[in-house]
């Protein structure tokens, strides 16, 4: 505990405390809401929009759910949304990278000048026209914003390779005739890989607050599964005589995405690495 | 001469990045979604009328046809017809590309404002309380969702204290009232025109709430931006002799210290403006800013994909002319950036 506190700082400990509670809350939900049924979606119409109180300790929303179960089963959304668009963003954005600085020449050039296209969009609505194009869900929002996040790794994977590919030890590999995919497998690709997991780690955040855009937009996961961009959109019509319908899901989202800025920013100081724009 | 070269070579880089994104969303308008053409046809269409959108709309042709026919249209500035509203896209991209503009320059200067003040003030109380409250500020800007904030800002100034109005561009008393003769489309333009000072103040008032809400992530990026530069200059020695011929403080500060920390100015610049277009979607829908932004996301839920592929397409040359103009500027203020 005092050598975590030593590393991050107390700011940086307290932010790593409120991820992980989150993720458990995540993990556990159906025994942790109070309503877990609500929480998945089941309407509750004798309590309609009623305000916080000892039942309802966040209020409820306009079909009578329990706002905090559906926070607490949201949980699950957000998260996997941010883990899901970083890790698919990894996936395009490290082999392109891998290839653009191993490889160089016109590989390089050709791969490079495409990421240059993605980046020359602001990513929000890049994002969006991709989410409209494949229609709102799960999978397609995660993949809508996948496709305006990976060019960031590309580029990080690109200028790890340069580096390493002089490296004596490749060179070596080189000349004892390893094969190239060999020796982006085995010597190059675990080298990068750290960075990389670093800057994948911190832009969870970012990620999930992008996709919470999409979803306060209507392009995100489809009722009645619960998902805080979604709820905070849907309290608008409330808003703001019935306040907590939005404020509760918005507070949540801003409490979740300044605990990965404020762990982030503890990590920075030590590791290095970049701050993304927000939505 | 190695100026002229770099600028020569920056544009040529931004013009093959227009056609890249051309092609790219003419991939993701014309070619991913599943039937445009019953989309086009209008709801509940017959076969017959599904089969004369395909032929109006050049559905049957080669891809690379579809493609050539459609960026000659994007660089002649037809943009097609809405499917919904069958309105000439490029007639309401008139009307409401000013309104986001206008929105996107408000905000710019707003951060520029609230961001520099700020940062010399924690870069002259490093590490007290100023510095303290000012970072964890622009952390929080970062963390906070746009569309919660916007929310916020109208419940407190609007709703609670009463002071600003709850959203719009004008009040109704004018709008409707008194309207303003429309030249520019940009209303404090407009409103200067015609002499109206009570309209001016008018649009000042409800500009104030969205820009605010645009302007809180860059401010917090040139508060901490400003901070770094000034207080790598309050230790060089011109500073240093200021203070010891016995000049006051904010003097040594804005006088001789800023000027020269100015650099991050237009970094900041270039990134605020960028984020006021892309947060413009999320921002005008809450304030009610008949914009970029508004119109985009009506698109979004009638599917109207010419409209949205012709926002992003505007937006984001925008954007890109935008940061080669950055790129120059900063280039003719600092020549080694040229020389990299």
């Amino acid at each position: 505990m005092k050598k975590l506190v030593h590393r991050l700082g107390w700011p940086g400990t307290i932010a790593l405390a409120v991820v992980l509670l989150f993720v458990f809350v995540g993990l556990f939900a159906p025994w942790i809401a109070p309503y877990p049924a609500q929480g998945a979606g089941a309407p509750n119409v004798l309590a309609k929009l009623a305000p916080p109180s000892a039942d309802y300790w966040l209020g409820t929303d306009h079909l009578g759910r329990d706002i905090l179960s559906r926070i607490i089963y949201g949980t699950r959304v957000s998260l996997t949304n941010g883990v899901l668009i970083v890790a698919f963003s990894l996936l395009i954005g490290l082999p392109v990278g891998l290839a653009a600085g191993y490889f160089g020449g016109w590989i390089d050039e050709a791969l490079m000048r495409g990421t240059d296209v993605f980046l020359a969009f602001p990513a929000l609505l890049l994002a969006v026209l991709m989410a409209a194009a494949l229609g709102p869900g799960f999978l397609n929002s995660i993949i809508a914003v996948a496709v305006t996040w990976w060019p960031w790794y590309a580029r990080l994977a690109r200028a790890e390779v340069l580096v390493l590919r002089g490296q004596p030890y490749v060179e070596a590999a080189r000349l004892a005739g390893v094969s190239h995919p060999r020796i982006i497998a085995r010597h190059i690709l675990p080298a990068t890989g750290r960075p990389l997991t670093v800057q994948a780690a911190l832009d969870v955040g970012p990620a999930l607050l992008t996709a919470a855009a999409l979803s306060f937009l209507g392009l995100g996961v489809l009722p009645p599964t619960a998902d805080w961009g979604q709820m905070v959109d849907a309290g608008r019509k409330f808003f703001p005589a019935r306040w907590w319908y939005s404020a509760m899901p918005g507070l949540t989202i801003f409490i979740v995405a300044l605990a990965f800025s404020v762990l982030g920013d503890a990590l920075r100081e030590r590791k290095g690495g970049t701050v993304r724009a927000p939505a | 001469m190695e100026l002229l070269r770099y600028i020569l070579r920056r544009t040529v880089l931004s013009a093959f990045v227009v056609v890249g994104v051309t092609f790219l969303v003419f991939i993701v308008a014309q070619v991913v979604p599943s039937d445009p053409a019953a989309l086009y046809a209008g709801p509940r269409p017959t076969a017959e009328q599904i089969e004369k959108a395909r032929q109006e709309l050049n559905l049957d042709a080669p891809l690379p046809a579809r493609f050539a026919t459609f960026a000659a249209a994007m660089a002649s500035g037809d943009f097609g017809v809405s499917y919904k509203s069958r309105r000439l896209i490029a007639e309401d991209l008139k009307a409401y590309l000013p309104a986001t503009l206008e929105l996107a320059v408000f905000s710019t200067g707003l951060a520029l404002l609230i961001g520099i003040p700020l940062g010399v003030l924690a870069a002259a109380r490093q590490g007290r309380w100023p510095d303290r409250l000012g970072s964890f500020g622009s952390i929080a800007a970062v963390a906070m969702p746009t569309f919660f904030l916007a929310m916020i800002l109208q419940l407190v100034f609007a709703q609670w204290l009463g002071i600003l109005p709850l959203s719009g561009r004008l009040s109704r008393e004018i709008a409707i009232g008194a309207p303003l003769p429309v030249v520019t489309n940009f209303t404090l333009v407009d409103a200067l025109l015609a002499g109206r000072l009570d309209a001016f103040g008018n649009a000042v008032t409800h500009l104030v709430l969205p820009a605010l809400t645009l302007a809180s992530y860059p401010a917090g990026v040139a508060m901490r931006l400003t901070r770094s530069a000034m207080i790598e200059i309050l230790e060089r020695r011109h500073v240093v002799a200021a203070r010891t011929l016995g000049l006051s403080e904010p003097r040594i500060l804005f006088g001789h210290a800023l000027p020269n920390a100015m650099g991050p100015a237009l970094t900041v610049i270039g990134l605020s403006f960028a984020y006021a277009l892309t947060g413009a979607v999320l921002v005008e829908i809450i304030f009610a800013w008949p914009g970029l932004g508004r119109y985009v996301s009506e698109a979004i839920l009638a599917k109207d994909f010419p409209v949205i592929a012709a926002v992003t397409m505007v937006v984001t040359i925008c954007y890109v002319v935008m940061n080669l103009l950055i790129d120059i500027a900063q280039a003719l203020v600092d020549p080694r950036v040229a020389l990299s």
